[in-house]
Order: structure tokens, then C-alpha cells, then sequence
């Protein structure tokens, strides 16, 4: 898993002086433009910036509302939460880590799946979390994943998965690393059966989940100025001993590259996958001459 | 021994009374056979005592000792009539990932894909010190093809720090290259066999590693993340790497413990890099133990069925409570 001491994405409270905290918490700054935001109108823009339109981060409630359908997500496996295998402490002990993570979120893991609609198409869903634990990937997202995505396969519905992780679970040690084989290899299975998979990647989508399940979609898609990579900008840097470029992992330096199809404003999302699913059906359809 | 590690001295300085007295016997001309061969049974028996006591942090020193076998001495002696294949057909040769095809007896011929590190800095430098790019990875997938296509069996020597950390690597697609790879070995009609010889760094990995069985050297390790990259997250600090090492239980030792790999291979007394000869006929046998236990099972559809699984029950292992132990396969329980 990477860190991201250096591209803290959380909307920092700006408060100046104690008098003023009751106002305070009604503003925020954007750390792109550095522009002081009303976060009423901040949420009202879908937590985009108005001014310069730096994407914040959505949990995976918002992207529930967001993306799909009023009402439509039915989650499974949501009683999943992770056992602490390898009793790994740091300076906080896994164990605690995870039931603090699990306390703030209100849900058990770094992924919520399940069935759902996208203009009244049905689809097999999975959206991370960034604020638990970094989205990373242990034992129960890998599961999660894998189940989704045998879901998907028995009842023939296209799977989209929208990505924010900073990559494998430390704390569970090889037993994370080898969930991005699992999730690579349901996938694969899904895939051979003419599954269609989506894969929505958000800031940040990095380390052993961009080299597993995330970058396996048939149609990759992206948020603007997303950080998408394999190895953290630090290591690179400290590694080759050369400048990164401007832009570098960013959604738009993908891009350039061929990596991804497509970078959609959040406002647009929705609707582009929502096309892409019609398209989809209507493909099927017409081939089957209905 | 050119490199050696903190916890060997006690092993250098009763090298050194053998040379010393082997030496003077022969100046001498004095029979001093029989201390001779004393002391190095001391030796022997501390060595012996030294490398049944490493902790993790010692044996992640060993895993990347740079006088281990390195890829290239296996595929020399395990398959002397190899034919190696290069390009990924893309962009690039990668040398940091070698494939070579040949008989590792008369009656086998396998398809051997490794990292390969180098054997000194000119070597070293080439080939990227074993971190591939992404062209190494789309090259081992496209010899694992031609296995398939050939009816060869692939085993995989696994010894690399990482996938290449770099900014080309990023621009070619580091990520899909080994997604792609973890995903197409579970389609592979060939039986696979991944070994870890030395080291088994995170993704890069596991980018060659998906496999029927999983095999590791006595003194490699396998982990998720370096134990500087863990400390320095984790810890915030680097010099933490040897209490990392503890934490993420990265031992051939631990993961056989957590059921994670299918066996450990005796490394000779005092680490591979002691005795070339003696590691690779060890490492020959498993491999000659694996392909005689293939002839009786089929290669096709259960095989694929098989490795799905494998790593299913790998992870599900004692993973999920509450009312999920119902939906369990019963193995886990």
C-alpha cells in the first residue's frame, strides 16, 4: 500500500479562530484552486469545485446515491469484517484499526456489493471506500470481489466496480497480496463467458488493486486528475533519481498513454454509463433479433 | 564468501583457523588432518545452529544474499539443452525476466521462466537488478502461451525485489501488465509450479507466481511489501524494516505455517549460497517430484477448476464470521 502524506484528498475544516468555528464548519477550502467553498454549495455541485472543478472525494454512500438508481442497491455479504490472522500491530493494533475504521464508516469493510440498477438496468456493483483504511484490499474485499463477480456471472449481469484504494492490506501480509490473484482470477472467469466488466477508477486507485481487478476492465473509466498508478511517486522518484513528469498518474497522463478510455466529469458519469449499458443490451438484443 | 552477513562472523573467523591451519600444514609439511577436520565439524554444527535460528529480518539478508543461484545457474544445470525466447512483441526486451525452454530429464521438457538478477554489476545493471517492467511481464505470459501451445509443464522462479518502480514502466502500464498476467495464468492448460528461490517482492512477484503448487526455498521470503516500505509507511520510518519483517510474518516458514504454500525445499546448512551444486539438485528433485506426480492427473478443464480454487481456500481461510461460516466450503471449517 502506498501513502499519501503528500495528497491528503480529505476536505480539510479551515477554522482561524475559536470564535469563528460555528461559521467554520460551513466552509472548506479546496486544495486545488485554494479557494474557500461553501460546503452547502459545495455538496450541491456533487463535491466538485466550482471554481476550478478539482474532484473531491465521494465516500462509497455518495457513490451509491451518485450512480445508482433511487433505492435499487441491494448489498450482500455485508456482515463480512476481517480477522486479524497475522495479530499485526504498528502503533495501533490491526484488531483496533479495524473495528475504529468500522465505527467511522458504519459499514465492516473498505467495499460495499451488491445488485443494483443504473437507469433501470440491472448490474452486479462494488464500490471502495478510501476512508477505511485507504480502501485497501485484505481477505474480505478480495472476497467480496470474487463473489460479486461469480454473482454477476450466474445471473448474466454486467459488473461495474468503482476503485479508491491505495492498494494491498499491510496488515494482513501475504494473505492481502494474494487477493489480487483471486480477484484477477474471477474476473477472468467472468470475462471468458462474454461478461461485461467496467471498471470506474477514482482518486486514488494505486498499488496491488490497479495491478489486479481495477485495471482488467473491458472499458476503463475515470474521474478527472485522478492519481492512477502502480508504484507511489516517493519510491519512483527516490528509485530512479529522475523528475517526474508534470502530471504523472494522474487520469489525463493515463490517457495520454492509451491506459484508460475515458475520463468523465462527475456530473457526467451516470449518464455515460448508463449509455454504455444500453448500448450493451441493445447489442445483445439486436443479436439475438429481438 | 565475499558478502558476509553480520550474524556469519562467528562462521568467518573458524574459516579462517581452517585456512590458517590447512595453510601451515603444507608449509610445514605437518599432518594436521585430524584438528582440520574438527574444526570444521565445529563449523558445520554452527552454521547448523546459526541458520535454524534466524529471525525474519535475518532471513530476509539471506533470501537477497547476492551469491545465491541466480536464475540463469538453474536454468543451466536444470535443463542443459535450453532454448531461450525473447519480446514481449510490443516494445521491448526485458532482460529482468528470462524464458527458456529444455529437457530437465529425458523424459520431461519444461518451459522455466524466472526473474533474473544478475550475477555481478555489469550483469546487475542489464537486467535491472530482477525488477521487470512491464514488457517482462507480457514477455513471461507470451512463453507461458507457447508452454501451453507446446504441452510443457512452466515453472516459475520467483526472485525479484518488485515490479520496476519507473516512470516508463508507469507509462506502459505497470498495473495491467501484471493484472493481466495474474488473470490469464488461471486460463493456462499447462500445469504451473511457482517457486520463490530468493526473494518474492509483492506484486512483481506474484506477477509470475499463479500457480497448481507453490513451493519456497527455505530461507526466501514472500511478502506483500518490503519491510522498508512497510516501516516507512507505517512506522514513518525506515530503519524499522527488521520489526516489519517480524510483523508481516514474510517467512517460507510462516506462510507454510498459514497454510499460504504447498512446501518448503531444504536449502543446503548454512543457505543456498554456500552450495550451489547441492541448492539446485534439491530444487531438481521437487520439480522431477512434481512432474512425475502430473502423468496421473488430467490437464484440462479440472486442472483450471482446480487452480481457481486453490486460491480460493488460500483465502478463505478462516476469514469470515459471523452468519457467513454457513456459506463456507466445508474444507474451511
Amino acid at each position: 500500500m502506498i501513502s499519501f502524506k503528500n495528497t491528503n484528498n480529505t476536505p480539510k475544516i479551515v477554522s482561524s479562530s475559536p470564535t469563528l468555528e460555528a461559521e467554520a464548519k460551513d466552509w472548506i477550502k479546496c486544495p486545488s484552486c485554494r479557494s474557500l467553498l461553501y460546503i452547502k454549495h459545495l455538496k450541491e455541485n456533487l463535491q466538485v469545485c466550482p471554481k476550478c472543478s478539482y474532484h473531491f472525494r465521494l465516500s462509497a454512500l455518495e457513490w451509491i446515491e451518485l450512480l445508482l438508481d433511487e433505492n435499487s442497491f441491494h448489498p450482500i455479504m455485508e456482515d463480512m469484517c476481517a480477522l486479524d490472522i497475522l495479530e499485526f500491530s504498528d502503533q495501533d493494533s490491526y484488531a483496533d484499526r479495524i473495528s475504529k475504521a468500522a465505527k467511522k464508516a458504519s459499514f465492516t469493510e473498505a467495499i460495499q456489493v451488491g445488485t443494483a440498477q443504473i437507469e433501470s438496468q440491472a448490474i452486479a456493483f462494488g464500490v471502495m471506500d478510501f476512508q477505511f483504511i485507504g480502501g485497501s484490499m485484505g481477505v474480505v474485499v478480495g472476497e467480496k470481489i470474487v463473489r460479486l463477480a461469480e454473482k454477476a456471472l450466474q445471473e448474466s449481469l454486467p459488473l461495474l466496480i468503482v476503485s479508491a484504494s491505495g492498494g494491498a492490506r499491510m496488515q494482513e501480509g501475504m494473505f492481502s497480496l494474494i487477493q489480487m490473484a483471486r480477484t484477477a482470477g474471477a474476473i477472468g472467469r467472468y470475462q471468458k463467458e462474454h461478461g461485461l466488466y467496467l471498471s470506474l477508477l477514482t482518486h486514488p486507485t494505486t498499488g496491488g488493486v490497479s495491478a489486479s481487478f481495477a485495471f482488467l476492465g473491458d472499458i476503463i473509466l475515470s474521474e478527472p486528475q485522478a492519481l492512477i498508478g502502480f508504484a507511489g511517486a516517493r519510491v519512483i522518484e527516490q528509485t530512479t533519481r529522475q523528475k517526474l513528469p508534470p502530471r504523472f498518474q494522474t487520469a489525463e497522463f493515463l490517457m495520454e498513454h492509451g491506459q484508460i478510455d475515458k475520463i468523465v466529469e462527475r456530473k457526467f458519469m451516470k449518464r455515460v454509463i448508463g449509455r454504455i449499458l444500453s448500448f450493451y443490451a441493445e447489442g445483445h438484443d439486436l443479436a439475438r433479433g429481438v | 564468501m565475499k558478502n558476509l552477513l553480520s550474524f556469519e562472523k562467528p562462521i568467518a573467523e573458524l574459516q579462517q583457523r581452517i585456512n590458517d591451519l590447512e595453510k601451515e600444514s603444507l608449509e610445514k609439511n605437518i599432518d594436521l588432518a585430524s584438528s582440520i577436520e574438527l574444526l570444521k565439524e565445529e563449523l558445520k554444527s554452527e552454521l547448523q545452529t546459526i541458520f535454524s535460528n534466524l529471525n525474519r529480518w535475518e532471513k530476509v539478508m539471506v533470501a537477497r544474499h547476492p551469491e545465491r543461484p541466480h536464475l540463469i545457474d538453474y536454468v543451466k544445470a536444470l535443463i542443459p539443452d535450453y532454448l531461450y525466447f525473447c519480446g514481449d512483441r510490443l516494445f521491448r526486451e526485458d532482460p529482468a525476466i528470462f524464458g527458456a525452454m529444455g529437457h530437465i530429464d529425458e523424459n520431461n521438457i519444461i518451459m522455466l521462466i524466472g526473474h533474473h538478477k544478475g550475477k555481478n554489476t555489469k550483469e546487475n545493471i542489464a537486467c535491472n537488478f530482477g525488477m521487470a517492467n512491464p514488457e517482462g511481464y507480457r514477455k513471461a505470459l507470451r512463453l507461458m502461451r507457447l508452454a501451453e501451445k507446446f504441452r510443457v509443464p512452466i515453472v516459475c522462479l520467483i526472485d525479484t525485489s518488485g515490479a520496476y518502480p519507473g516512470i516508463e514502466a508507469e507509462e506502459h502500464g505497470q498495473s495491467e501488465a501484471i493484472a493481466v498476467n495474474l488473470r490469464e495464468m488461471f486460463s493456462l492448460r499447462v500445469p504451473i509450479l511457482a517457486m520463490v528461490t530468493g526473494e518474492g517482492g509483492s506484486g512483481g512477484a506474484l506477477g509470475i507466481g499463479v500457480g497448481d503448487r507453490i513451493l519456497m526455498l527455505e530461507h526466501s521470503i514472500y511478502s506483500v511489501i518490503s519491510p522498508e516500505g512497510c516501516a516507512s509507511i507505517l512506522w514513518r520510518d525506515a530503519s524499522k524494516a527488521s520489526l516489519a519483517a517480524e510483523k508481516l510474518k514474510l517467512t517460507a516458514q510462516d506462510l507454510w505455517a498459514h497454510h499460504l504454500i504447498d512446501g518448503i525445499i531444504p536449502e543446503p546448512v548454512g543457505g543456498a549460497h554456500r552450495d550451489h551444486r547441492e541448492m539446485i539438485s534439491q530444487v531438481k528433485d521437487h520439480i522431477q517430484a512434481w512432474l512425475s506426480g502430473l502423468r496421473t492427473s488430467s490437464w484440462d478443464e479440472d486442472l483450471l477448476q482446480k487452480r481457481y480454487e486453490k486460491f480460493s481456500y488460500l483465502a478463505s481461510y478462516q476469514q469470515v464470521k459471523n452468519n457467513l461460516e454457513s456459506s463456507l466450503p466445508e474444507q474451511v471449517k
